[in-house]
């Protein structure tokens, strides 16, 4: 037993070089840092972490292989409710799931459920043989888009023997894992290995495949013959809120800007890519897109980044450790701020963002309290660039191109909490069902599904 | 991978190529749209589908040589490959229960008008087209118009056809007849005064709009058109619009975003290529 109260610190670099740059910030446990942080564990018998996470991985038991040096017998604990590992220890929020529950968190720190669980993913990334590939039970399933729901259905299903082919529209794999968090937080080699694992296991990856228009969904079943499909579609289009001046030159939606750095890679000297870089850069929006985008617009170089955000810093949607990343890296935090106008020059470019002063209220439905607004709190902000990042609404394309697959009101797939879709053999998880939320949620809802899918084509026979 | 089937000069500038993609040749219909992405580094640019062969398998591309991407396109041969090929996107053109109508085209732009017009002839309508270049030059497919309708060819300059823009011929035909709709397709300052030519007429005018774009599938939000005062995207919403509904000066200001990249690429590139032309 360890009783440090405290974390065992995390390597990270150095803030004012690492913003400037795109390398991978925090650098992972040793594995002795990782034997002892896993010793802080107390292996308490209700294991409350385990209810915190989304997927229930036996953290404990995990642990404590890794307090034992048996690195490996980690990753396979984990394994057997993740498929993402190394991808959930870089961007689960933590602090809100497992950790948040951690008896040690009552005095001190909790036990760091997420670095060991990135620790004993890389060990495994970079210590694993080739997967063995298993054997095909002949039925095939069609599965939607290769972020983090179609990547972990895929796996899921061919690990149970079925032949998978996934269809992604762009022209790499892995979703919003490529194109939209950026190398600095997680690596793209991380995300084309677990594709090549999925390659490995037999699952076959169509690029540059939009489904609803190549093929509709219907035709997947009927003449490409897949029994089953699983629509992981992701978030859609980008939201904006609706001011003056959001279609000036040098306004973005954090999506569009964040594809250009991420999966274009135009922060590449080489890249055909264009980005706009801005000298002064607002960013609207508090999660861990809007931090993204900002600490992306650190490194190409901007002198000014700010975050603004209605709330205040307690609210803030993203990660915990990505708003200390974020302040470390000079991004200025301007809280309880809200813009009302983005002012632009004759040649409608961007100038300056108009915001106002807000101050807490009542709680509202969410349970945090309303941002009202200050009276006579007008203030601007001089940018030549403003990135909106407030969220996604649902993309239209398999709504309009599917008879009979029902939506919610706001337009995402209706599914049961299996994945059922209201048509027969559709399967639906992730964003595409629940709107913008988080890589672990997707993951565990294609991994849901992959098993009612599984039941659906067994009951078939 | 996606081969090229066929390559020809339209003129000195445009080119056309035919891409072996039989599911895209299938499913692509008038006013849609493909990505392309010439090699591994290269960007995706979309580029609107002037034609398809379902026998061979090839859908037609149709460019006008004019930045870094467009230079290397170029540059590739029948039997060459392009990284990747995205489609079809977008909502096709609607022409439904249209019996009468004018199609104009802009330069590069007539690429696009042509599977209109040919679309609207096989459906049985009356179709006029106005194509307009800068000079004569610059004139491409005439021969393919003029196989599915009337046509009134201008120059700028007055060296081929009519002297003058494309608004001068369709004020004229608008004067004389009564046509279902105007489809313009061109450059975005053709299509704004197109739009300012057929509104006293009352006459349905549609625009197909093309803005820079990334994904092309809903997901960036940088295609946003504003329609009607109201945010759009042309990628999933369009890109045909009401013509008369488009705000043209900030969709040609956000075309412009890029300039600068753009001449500094361009200029990267052909230094590149008289390197290895040494």
């Amino acid at each position: 037993m360890d009783l440090r109260t405290t974390k065992y610190p995390m390597p990270v670099r150095d803030p004012l070089v690492r913003n400037r740059d795109f390398e991978e910030v925090s650098l992972g446990y040793d594995g002795e840092t990782a034997r002892h942080e896993a010793q802080r564990c107390l292996h308490c018998k209700a294991h409350p972490c385990v209810d915190g996470c989304p997927v229930s991985v036996m953290i404990p038991d995990f642990i404590a292989k890794i307090a034992e040096g048996d690195f490996e017998g980690a990753y396979r604990i984990i394994g057997e409710s993740s498929s993402l590992p190394a991808v959930c220890g870089r961007v689960c929020p933590q602090e809100r799931q497992c950790e948040k529950f951690c008896v040690r968190g009552v005095k001190g720190e909790p036990v760091g459920i997420g670095r060991l669980e990135r620790f004993a993913a890389d060990y495994h990334l970079s210590h694993s043989e080739k997967t063995d590939r298993p054997v095909s039970n002949g039925h095939r399933v069609a599965v939607v888009g290769s972020g983090p729901a179609g990547l972990a259905c895929a796996g899921e299903l061919a690990k149970r023997g079925y032949e998978v082919t996934v269809f992604e529209a762009l022209h790499t794999a892995g979703g919003v894992l490529v194109y939209g968090i950026p190398e600095f937080r997680l690596p793209k080699e991380i995300v084309r290995r677990e594709v090549e694992h999925l390659l490995g296991l037999g699952v076959k990856i169509e690029m540059d495949s939009v489904i609803g228009r190549l093929y509709t969904v219907e035709e997947l079943k009927r003449e490409l013959g897949f029994e089953a499909v699983f629509l992981g579609t992701g978030a859609g289009l980008p939201r904006f809120m609706g001011i003056k001046g959001e279609n000036a030159k040098g306004v973005f939606s954090a999506n569009e800007y964040l594809t250009r750095a991420n999966l274009m890679k135009a922060y590449e000297a080489d890249s055909a890519t264009p980005i706009y870089r801005g000298k002064r850069v607002a960013v609207v929006g508090g999660g861990n897109v809007a931090m993204d985008a900002a600490r992306t617009a650190k490194r190409l170089g901007a002198e000014k980044v700010f975050i603004v955000y209605r709330r205040s810093r307690e609210e803030l949607p993203a990660r915990r450790e990505e708003v200390e990343h974020a302040v470390e890296e000079e991004i200025e935090l301007q809280l309880l701020t809200n813009p009302v106008e983005i002012v632009t020059d004759g040649d409608n470019n961007v100038v300056a963002l108009e915001c106002v002063r807000m101050e807490l209220g009542e709680p509202d439905e969410s349970g945090r309290r309303r941002p009202v607004v200050k009276e006579g709190s007008e203030f601007r902000i001089e940018a030549d660039c403003v990135i909106m990042a407030l969220g996604t609404s649902p993309n239209p394309l398999i709504k309009q191109t599917t008879a009979g697959l029902l939506t919610k009101p706001r337009g995402e797939i209706a599914a049961d909490e299996n994945g059922k879709t209201s048509l027969e053999g559709v399967f639906a998880g992730g964003d595409a069902v629940t709107g913008s939320a988080t890589v672990i949620l997707a993951m565990g809802a294609g991994k849901v599904a992959a098993r009612a899918i599984d039941e659906f084509i067994a009951g078939k026979e | 991978m996606f081969r090229i089937l066929k390559r020809r000069e339209l003129n000195k500038s445009v080119t056309l190529i035919e891409i072996e993609a039989p599911q895209i040749a299938k499913k692509a219909l008038a006013g849609q749209f493909v990505i392309l992405r010439t090699d591994e580094r290269g960007e995706r640019i979309p580029l609107t589908v002037a034609g398809t062969d379902q026998g061979r398998g090839a859908v037609c591309v149709i460019f006008q040589v004019v930045g870094a991407t467009t230079m290397s396109l170029d540059r590739k041969r029948e039997g060459d490959t392009i990284a990747d090929l995205v489609g079809p996107l977008g909502n096709p053109t609607e022409l439904d229960g249209i019996k009468k109508a004018i199609v104009v085209g802009g330069g590069v732009g007539c690429a696009i008008a042509l599977p209109v017009a040919r679309r609207l002839h096989e459906l049985g309508a009356d179709v006029r087209s106005v194509i307009g270049f800068r000079t004569r030059g610059a004139v491409i497919l005439e021969e393919e118009f003029r196989a599915c309708s009337d046509v009134s060819v201008t120059t700028d300059d007055g060296s081929y056809g009519e002297t003058g823009n494309v608004c001068i011929p369709l004020k004229r035909l608008l004067e004389r007849e009564k046509f279902d709709a105007v489809y313009a397709i061109g450059p975005l300052v053709m299509m704004k005064f197109v739009a300012l030519t057929t509104k006293p007429y009352g006459v349905k005018t549609v625009a197909s709009m093309n803005p820079i774009m990334i994904d092309g599938t809903g997901m960036c939000g940088c295609c946003r058109v504003t329609v009607d005062g109201e945010m759009k995207f042309a990628c999933v919403d369009g890109p045909d619009f009401d013509a008369q509904k488009i705000d043209f000066d900030e969709a040609i200001g956000r075309n412009r975003s890029y300039l600068a990249f753009e001449a500094e690429a361009r200029e990267k590139h052909c230094n590149l290529y008289k390197k290895e032309g040494n």
